[in-house]
């Protein structure tokens, strides 16, 4: 049932990342990155990692996405010109070799037996990956970088502000 | 029967190595900066596969800090983005070559 369960998240997942960079308009490659997100989250249960899959639907597929197509639309982008004319042909071309030499890199990598839990390994803890355990670490254990976190927020806001600000 | 750890970091790969080609093969810098939140993605399912089969929660903080750093990251690369389109009106990296000499 998972091995059903994450075939067809991963099939999902996979077709609407090749999708995302092929698409002419920007809206289009949005929308299917929030499909890509939503596929993932889904994995993430798999993984039971209860309270990442909901951070990534709440922060990553609703802020960051309509982030992005705020922009896109605010921006108001024609359609890319077609990238089969010569000057973008070989580039594209020659970057579409490499990633498929990296992708089959990466895929060796992986494929070494990796000598961890096998198949049908032990389960995880009872509380492994629920909120209260996150919470727990991040005022414990991970406290200082938590803190952090909310200095970078605060320079990513400032900072967007003073950049996209409309100056008289 | 489970699934092995190897099918959940070829998947990763497989969705690194597209946001590879779209940050490679695209001059959008709008779709360049989303393959780039693909790769994030992909890492992150890197991350929580093996935190899963570690039995290691550390895995999972570490997403929640990638989360976040990429939620910065991307609210300063579109203000950057918008402050790019006031001045030269495109967002074709193809166009932002003033530093060619």
């Amino acid at each position: 049932m998972e091995l059903v369960l994450f075939a067809g998240l991963a099939v999902v997942a996979g077709v609407a990342a090749l999708l995302v960079v092929v698409q002419r308009h920007a809206v289009y490659s949005a929308l299917f990155l929030i499909i890509t997100m939503g596929a993932l989250a889904g994995i993430y249960i798999l993984l039971e990692a209860h309270f990442v899959w909901v951070i990534q639907v709440i922060v990553y597929a609703g802020a960051i996405m309509v982030l992005f197509l705020f922009v896109i639309m605010l921006l108001d982008i024609r359609r890319e010109p077609n990238p089969w004319a010569p000057p973008d042909r070989a580039r594209i071309l020659v970057a579409v070799v490499l990633s498929l030499v990296l992708l089959v890199e990466l895929g060796m990598a992986v494929g070494q037996r990796l000598m961890l839990s096998p198949a049908g390994g032990p389960d995880v803890a009872g509380g492994f990956g629920t909120t209260q355990t996150v919470g727990r670490l991040l005022f414990t254990d991970f406290l200082f970088p938590f803190e952090i976190t909310s200095i970078i927020l605060l320079v990513a806001m400032v900072g967007a502000m003073v950049l996209a600000k409309k100056h008289q | 029967m489970r699934v092995p750890l190897e099918a959940y970091l070829f998947l990763s790969a497989f969705l690194f190595a597209v946001g590879v080609i779209g940050v490679a093969t695209r001059r959008n810098a709008l779709i360049i900066f989303m393959s780039i939140e693909l790769m994030l993605n992909a890492v992150n399912l890197t991350f929580l596969a093996f935190a899963r089969f570690l039995h290691s929660m550390d895995g999972q903080i570490f997403v929640f800090f990638v989360m976040v750093v990429a939620a910065a990251e991307v609210v300063v690369g579109l203000a950057i983005i918008i402050a790019i389109y006031r001045n030269r009106e495109t967002v074709d990296v193809a166009e932002l070559n003033l530093l060619k000499w």
